[in-house]
């Protein structure tokens, strides 16, 4: 029997695809590399695709080769063997223009390895440190941090909802860069190894513990771009999305102003509060929502946690014992364990809900309020 | 004992067929009963890890979380990835080479009979002790096959020692099963058995284990650092004891990308016996075949870091490690090559073995080509952790190493039980795993280009419809492998036309000069070879 070539139907229909795509400046595609918004990734893309024709064109010469032996030299059409079995020109012949092909190929490839890893020169750096599961960015030059975490609602992962357009690709903060300048990112992490993935920039660099890497971009044109964690890094590894939004260099400064304004305003409110006593019911409300954006993906919505893996909360001795240590491990985390320090994380307001809401969710009730006070006093200590 | 009752003792046993019931299998120190037990080992392993598989495409049919949780959805992939390489793939060539390496240089058996026992008989334990750990609080290893530190560290569970453990059991497997086929091939050929004149399977296995033996302990070396800083208070990987989580990298690659050729050479050797038969002509350019494959070997070695390069490394490394790994395209390539040139003004028929063959060529090339796409560093920045990558190594490991495997079932199963398989089934087996793989692995090159990361249990809709096709083709290989296991039963059952020695008209080979089936003692005075 014939085997037929679907392999080369199908190469040569993507290849058709990306033609159309490529044309028709369709910048996401739905089988193809995407051409993104950078002069790199517009490098990158045409590597991918050189490479990806030299494939393709050796692949119709073998293939080829191949199937026509297949067809007419059969033994049922009464096909002789012949009993060559050397050549030597014919080896060095294939032996040598592949590496030909290759030396030419990496050309190209050389010059834009060369240009992506040069971050000299850059007119803004944010550092961006990856912890379980997700993304913190601070711009260096302007005090300026925050952290981005997944917005998309838990129903919808859950099917009661249905999906929206971005699902799992929304964050509550994204990161803002200004368009046209070389903008360097720092990469670290926390905890684990993570990966900054944005395709649309052709920057993928690892997050590794303890040690800094470095990339950059210059994005040609505003907009907002997605991304994913790319490294595994434990149960949430799918939910950690990169946002990035593109704006322009005048939009950026208003945008930076904005942000400090924010902030001031943040630190006086912050001033009020040591001040003041919440009620029960604010510091709950406010409680709850903070679990559940940053507690449960490891403790659980039930505050039961998963056995072996992440603690209960439930009738622990921390949520049941002395509040100072609860307060403490909740701000400065539990070395050599998955348990993250969250003074950077969260507010003095934040925090003091969060473990009035440990210490009374769950049908337990202690009555116990703490206020944001009790945390500053903490942390001056 | 004295001497009297030995030699007694010794010539009942001369001339002994198999041992009763299940104490044949367990004391067995005969290569075609170790090599039996390998091959269903392997087989049972591929059920096993295939039926993960099927876990993982049911969760990815649709966008959002269905069936699993995503703790568990990373244990699938953990755990299916490892016991395919290390439960599947390599226990079936180990299994081939057992059944058919003494054969193939006319030797009586292999040459460490009762290591060779011990070497298949500790691989259950350590799969039983992998699959325990999934059942331990806290569920079993969940930090991929390539148990990245300090994933695999700091944050693991409790089952990275029962890992560790069985990590360490399967290496001590591997290694005694390479050191048994070097010692074989070095002392037991027959005279006349020249190196130039060894097949293909021989040369690619000996090269194949000397590979083993110096990569499995680096694996021992990387799972006993994990294990030591997870619980002792080592810091080989965490920065703030001074260590390094890219060393453990450079480590597990070092291992790992001699080990992907470890899967795939003795294949060469495989698809080298199989494409000269049915083409009914000598395999061309035999020579450069031997030499392909050893500097194959030689440049795994030196591309390791090929699977790091979103890592960090400086610029001068990621230019040299894309440089030697477009060169492994070459002597890749000219194997390709010369396969053609075999089949090229041959007289060629198409019986099953010769149509895994064929789809084995075309497929690994195709994931040759991938891989040609990925070792371009500035490319693989876009490529590095994404499905494109699942694609390729599923193109050179499932219709690469396991299409070979499959081949070869086909072509040595008569001379195993003495009966031609039912063809029939072999047919369909054939034409429903080469569409269903196509069906499940190509799409994932669009995937992955397209932005979908790999280790995911959900994904944004963007990526839905090509996942539904991927799940249905998933399932549908899965399912056509139970007809090979119908096949295959049915074979050993001895349901089939008897075939006579040489079961294939241009099959060359010592194999096929001894009776199918193959005698228990098979060359017990060395043959003569022309
Ligand atoms: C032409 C020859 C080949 C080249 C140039 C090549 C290149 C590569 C590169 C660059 C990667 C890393 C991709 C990334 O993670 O970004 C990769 C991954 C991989 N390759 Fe290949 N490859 C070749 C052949 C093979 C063969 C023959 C096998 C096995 C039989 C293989 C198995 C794998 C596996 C298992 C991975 C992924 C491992 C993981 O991350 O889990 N490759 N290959
Ligand atoms: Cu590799």
């Amino acid at each position: 029997m014939v085997k037929k070539s679907p392999i080369i139907l199908a190469l040569v229909s993507l290849l058709h695809y990306s033609e159309v795509f490529a044309n028709e400046a369709f910048v996401r595609s739905n089988i193809n590399l995407r051409t993104g918004v950078t002069d790199i990734s517009q490098q990158v893309y045409d590597l991918h695709m050189t490479i990806f024709y030299i494939c393709v064109v050796i692949g119709i010469i073998v293939f080829g080769a191949m199937f026509y032996a297949i067809i007419f030299h059969r033994k049922s059409k009464g096909a002789k063997a012949a009993n060559f079995h050397e050549s030597i020109k014919v080896e060095i012949a294939w032996t040598i223009i592949p590496v030909i092909i290759l030396v030419v190929m990496a050309i190209p490839a050389t010059k834009t390895l060369i240009a992506m890893e040069d971050p000299s020169e850059s007119d803004l750096t944010i550092l961006v440190t990856g912890s379980q599961w997700k993304w913190h960015y601070k711009y260096l030059e302007h005090d300026i941090e925050f952290y981005s975490l997944l917005s998309t609602p838990k129903e919808q992962i859950g099917g009661q909802w249905i999906k929206g357009d971005n699902y799992l690709l929304d964050v509550d903060k994204q990161l803002v860069i200004p368009t046209n300048k070389k903008v360097r990112f720092l990469v670290t992490s926390d905890d684990v190894i993570h990966s900054w993935w944005v395709p649309d920039f052709a920057v993928k660099k690892d997050a590794n513990p303890g040690f800094i890497n470095e990339a950059w971009t210059k994005v040609n044109e505003e907009g907002i771009y997605r991304g994913q964690c790319a490294e595994l890094c434990g149960k949430d590894h799918g939910f950690m999305p990169v946002v990035v939004e593109a704006v322009s260099p005048d939009d950026f400064d208003a945008w930076l102003a904005n942000k400090k304004a924010e902030k001031a305003a943040a630190q006086a409110e912050e001033k009020r509060l040591l001040a003041m006593n919440m009620s029960k019911d604010e510091l709950m409300s406010e409680g709850e929502s903070v679990y559940m954006g940053y507690c449960a993906a490891c403790h659980q919505q039930n505050g039961m946690g998963l056995p072996g893996v992440f603690p209960a909360l439930v009738g622990s001795p921390i949520t049941t014992g002395d509040v100072k240590a609860h307060i403490d491990i909740v701000l400065h985390g539990k070395k050599g364990t998955a348990m993250q320090a969250f003074a950077k994380q969260l507010t003095l307001k934040q925090v003091a809900a969060v473990v009035t809401y440990e210490r009374n969710a769950w049908g337990i009730n202690s009555g116990e309020l703490i206020q944001p006070k009790d945390v500053h006093q903490l942390l001056q200590e | 004992m004295n001497t009297l009752t030995e030699t007694a003792s010794h010539d009942t046993e001369h001339h002994h067929g198999p041992a009763k019931g299940i104490k044949r299998w367990i004391f067995t120190t005969n290569h075609k009963d170790i090599g039996t037990l390998y091959l269903w080992f392997a087989f049972i392993m591929f059920l096993v890890g295939g039926a993960m598989a099927m876990v993982i495409r049911a969760e990815l049919f649709q966008p959002g979380l269905q069936i699993v949780e995503p703790h568990f959805f990373n244990q699938m992939t953990t755990v299916h990835g490892l016991i395919m390489v290390f439960g599947a793939v390599m226990p079936a060539f180990t299994g081939m080479a057992n059944w058919m390496i003494p054969m193939m240089i006319g030797a009586p058996d292999m040459a460490l009979p009762r290591m060779n026992n011990l070497s298949f008989w500790i691989l259950p334990f350590a799969f039983l002790i992998l699959l325990a750990s999934l059942f331990v609080e806290g569920g079993g290893p969940a930090f991929g096959w390539t148990f990245y530190a300090p994933l695999s560290t700091t944050y693991s569970g409790d089952s990275t020692a029962l890992f560790v453990f069985a990590v360490h059991i399967m290496g001590i497997s591997s290694i005694m099963g390479a050191i048994n086929v070097i010692v074989t091939i070095w002392n037991m050929r027959a005279p006349g058995m020249t190196w130039m004149k060894m097949p293909l399977f021989v040369w690619t296995w000996f090269i194949t284990a000397y590979l083993l033996i110096a990569v499995m302990p680096v694996l021992a070396g990387a799972v006993t650092m994990v294990l030591t800083d997870k619980y002792f208070g080592t810091s080989f990987f965490n920065a703030a004891g001074g260590g390094d989580p890219v060393m453990f990298q450079h480590i597990f690659w070092f291992f790992g990308h001699p080990e992907v050729y470890i899967m795939i050479l003795p294949a060469f050797g495989i698809i080298s016996t199989i494409v000269p038969t049915f083409s009914r002509k000598p395999l061309f350019g035999y020579p450069s075949m031997v030499y392909a494959t050893a500097s194959i070997a030689f440049l795994s070695f030196i591309v390791w870091a090929h699977h790091m390069f979103t890592t960090g490394m400086p610029v001068f490394a990621e230019l040299f490690f894309m440089y030697c790994t477009m060169l492994i395209s070459v002597p890749t390539g000219v194997k390709v090559f010369n396969w053609v040139a075999t089949m090229w003004r041959g007289a060629l028929s198409f019986e099953v073995p010769m149509l895994f063959s064929i789809a084995f060529i075309v497929l690994f090339t195709l994931g040759g080509f991938s891989g040609l796409m990925l070792a371009i560093t500035p490319v693989d920045f876009q490529y590095h952790d994404t499905y494109f990558v699942v694609a390729h190594f599923h193109y050179v490991l499932v219709t690469g190493a396991i299409f070979s495997l499959i081949a070869a079932t086909y072509y040595w199963l008569p001379k195993w039980t003495g009966v031609m398989y039912d063809i029939g089934l072999a047919k369909l087996h054939f034409w429903c795993s080469l569409i269903s793989v196509n069906v499940l692995f190509f799409p994932m090159h669009f995937v992955g280009l397209a932005g979908m990361p790999r280790r995911i249990p959900d994904y944004s809709i963007q990526f839905a419809n090509w996942n539904q096709l991927i799940s249905l083709g998933g399932f549908a290989f899965g399912l056509s492998q139970l007809i090979f296991l119908a096949l295959v039963i049915k074979a050993c059952r001895k349901q089939g036309e008897p075939v006579p020695a040489k079961v294939w008209d241009g099959a060359h080979g010592l194999e096929w000069e001894v009776a199918s089936p193959a005698p228990y003692h098979t060359f017990t005075t060395p043959p003569e070879i022309k």
